[in-house]
């Protein structure tokens, strides 16, 4: 599974947690492979599981979660069986995450200067001056104004947009392989937004550490992600390139989401969105998850759930319509559900 | 105020030099005004929807309460189907101005269940002949928002955020009302669930006639909702104009950003198109600059726009942009 050009692979992840109304399923069989170098979008409603899997990468969940089964391999080395030392090690040196909220993630009573450092000093061997440098370097990179001043100012004194820019210097200052953004300009305005993805997307260029990008967010997605992952109940729906989903969409909740979103051209048409509600993860159906909210239905998605198959385009998608067509197309052979590609 | 300005008959709602000043302390004896909303002008006509998009603390949503008198307007006239709104005429004009509340989850009651929610309104405004009649109007906004009429003895937390929000609209049409504020109705759901809610807000127009003033600050679902837009950056208005002509041929430096930094959902335009970043950030309220509060981070900026606001100026076909140098 891990190539050589695959810093990290997660195969056939579960994640679950404990609550008093029975076991929530937040993550049922994920797989994915992130290539150095490269940004992955996972994209998804709230509830689809996207976050789950990211944190289950850091392996930060909640006390009540844990990763059932399943392997998350980073250069090779399974590190779900890693102890809790050396995860505090691959934690900020191989891999980082930003989240959604920069007001709630820095300390109020510290500055930005003694928590940027902190992380300075716990990951990498430099002591003393070389670590206020270091910082003040980092603030720089990141676009941060007058870094000597501002590092001894405490974060009320920033924006959030700065604040968010203050999470992303911490997170690199450590140069991981990986860095993994949770919604990272959900909280933040267009202008900012638009600043911070190119601020990404720039250091990205210059650092040349992959980027795991969690968003509901299919504008943000579009924009920046060389491959991407739609999430829908804790499974992956579909896989491929950001023109492969956005432009040949082969799963009904692809086509659905893409529908629904308004459009610089729909103004005046209708939006078609998909009915229902997202579904309970509590008690997750046999089959497809889908398959409640779906329009094209058929009485298999009901009862299996559709294994992964190449489509008629050449990425990759769960859907037993999808599958319909390849039959059709005559690309592949009936063969028995969960065979996989 | 301006007593003597007079309101075109044509307009449902129309607000002139809207002026809302928050004072705060900023010493032991010293309060400094916060001017959130500073000579806001517009009008609404009925069955319409204007848009009102900027970025937070722009001041968009202070013009929606001071519109609807949640607040108390520190200057200015606001008219709601020619008639002057002030204290004493809202009273009897709230029954035909709602408003939609961004957050499902704290907006309504958890102790009350949906029908008194809804029914709440009817309550207040005396709008039922009967307790029957109570009951049925209820369920009749119900089934207008797509509830079900077995939800109606549920409590609020029993519901999913799209299903609240249907509730909160549900409570906003019961005193059948000619003007909803909308404040970022549907910036809190997820997409699918997003698109449900902005196609029920555009049947109930076709099917009643209501007028939306509809506040948010996503782009897109904006151009796709409303008629005209207007476009606010530190309490001013810096360009209204119709939805296709503003995307199209957006005159002010601000819009003009706004506009390209919006992440469109699809990988070509998205990857292809030049952003214009705007550098640094919205000055505080607080310490507004001078003159035009753009300037700080205009590239057109110059002596002029440090020493006078711009006042909007119709550039033709109703489109009206503030600035000196577009």
């Amino acid at each position: 599974m891990a190539e050589e050009k695959n810093i990290l692979s997660v195969v056939d992840l579960h994640t679950t947690f404990a609550t008093d109304k029975g076991e929530v399923m937040a993550v049922n069989g994920v797989s994915f492979n992130l290539a150095a170098g490269k940004i992955l979008g996972i994209v998804g409603e709230s509830g689809s599981g996207k976050s789950v899997s990211a944190y289950s990468i850091m392996q930060i969940l909640e006390k009540n979660g844990s990763i059932k089964s399943g392997q998350i391999l980073y250069k090779g080395e399974d590190i779900t069986k890693w102890p809790e030392s050396r995860m505090r090690d691959f934690r900020g040196k191989c891999c980082s995450i930003i989240f959604q909220d920069p007001m709630t993630s820095l300390n109020p009573v510290f500055t930005i200067g003694f928590q940027l450092k902190e992380a300075i000093k716990l990951h990498t061997n430099r002591t003393g001056k070389e670590v206020e440098k270091r910082a003040i370097e980092m603030l720089e990179l990141v676009g941060v104004n007058e870094p000597e001043k501002r590092i001894h100012q405490y974060p009320f004194e920033f924006s959030g947009g700065m604040r968010q820019r203050v999470m992303i210097a911490m997170a690199l200052a450590c140069e991981p392989d990986i860095l993994i953004a949770d919604e990272p300009t959900t909280a933040l305005d267009v202008t900012i937004q638009a600043q911070i993805l190119e601020l990404m997307k720039d250091l990205q260029k210059k650092l040349g550490m992959a980027i795991i990008m969690v968003t509901h967010d299919l504008g943000v997605i579009a924009q920046m992600a060389d491959e991407i992952i739609v999430m829908y109940g804790g499974r992956v729906c579909e896989r491929g390139t950001a023109e492969d989903i956005f432009y040949r969409p082969c799963h009904e909740y692809t086509k659905g989401l893409l529908r629904s979103i308004p459009n610089i051209d729909s103004m005046g048409k209708r939006l078609e969105p998909i009915s229902g509600t997202p579904i309970n993860l509590l008690n997750m159906p046999k089959g497809c998850a889908f398959c409640p909210r779906c329009d094209a239905a058929m009485k298999i998605c009901l009862e299996q759930q559709p294994p992964e198959t190449r489509t008629v385009d050449g990425h990759l998608a769960s859907c037993w319509k999808a599958i319909q067509a390849e039959i059709e197309a005559g690309m592949i052979h009936v063969e028995a559900p969960g065979s996989g590609t | 105020m301006n007593m003597n300005y007079k309101p075109n008959p044509e307009n449902l709602v129309e607000v002139n030099d809207l002026k809302m000043y928050f004072p705060i302390k900023t010493g032991l004896f010293s309060t400094t005004p916060l001017k959130a909303v500073d000579g806001v002008t517009f009008a609404i006509k009925p069955g319409e929807t204007l848009g009102l998009v900027g970025e937070s603390g722009c001041g968009k949503t202070t013009v929606g309460r001071a519109l609807i008198r949640l607040y108390k307007p520190t200057d200015g006239d606001v008219f709601f189907d020619g008639k002057r709104v002030d204290d004493k005429s809202i009273l009897g004009l709230r029954k035909d101005m709602q408003m939609v509340f961004q957050d499902p989850y704290s907006s309504l009651n958890p102790r009350m269940t949906v029908e008194d929610i809804i029914g709440e309104p009817l309550d207040v405004h005396h709008l039922y002949t009967s307790k029957a009649d109570r009951r049925e109007q209820i369920l009749h906004l119900m089934e207008l928002v797509g509830l079900n009429a077995e939800h109606a003895t549920r409590y609020a937390h029993e519901f999913s955020g799209g299903q609240r929000q249907r509730i909160g609209i549900a409570r906003a049409l019961a005193t059948n009302p000619r003007f909803i504020v909308c404040d970022e109705a549907v910036s809190a759901l997820d997409v699918s669930i997003q698109a449900q809610v902005i196609n029920m807000f555009e049947d109930l127009q076709k099917k009643l006639g209501v007028a939306y003033l509809f506040i948010a600050h996503d782009l897109l679902v904006v151009h796709h909702i409303s008629k005209r837009i207007a476009v606010m950056y530190l309490g001013k208005m810096v360009e209204t104009a119709d939805a296709d002509e503003l995307n199209s041929n957006p005159m002010h430096p601000y819009t003009t950003s706004l506009l390209s930094a919006v992440p469109y959902p699809d990988p070509k335009i998205a990857k292809s198109s030049k952003r214009i970043i705007l550098e640094g950030d919205v000055p505080s309220p607080l310490h507004m600059p001078s003159g035009c509060p753009f300037r700080t981070r205009c590239k057109y900026a110059t002596e002029q726009c440090a020493q006078e606001m711009p006042k909007l100026t119709d550039r033709g076909n109703g489109h009206m942009v503030a600035c000196w140098n577009k």
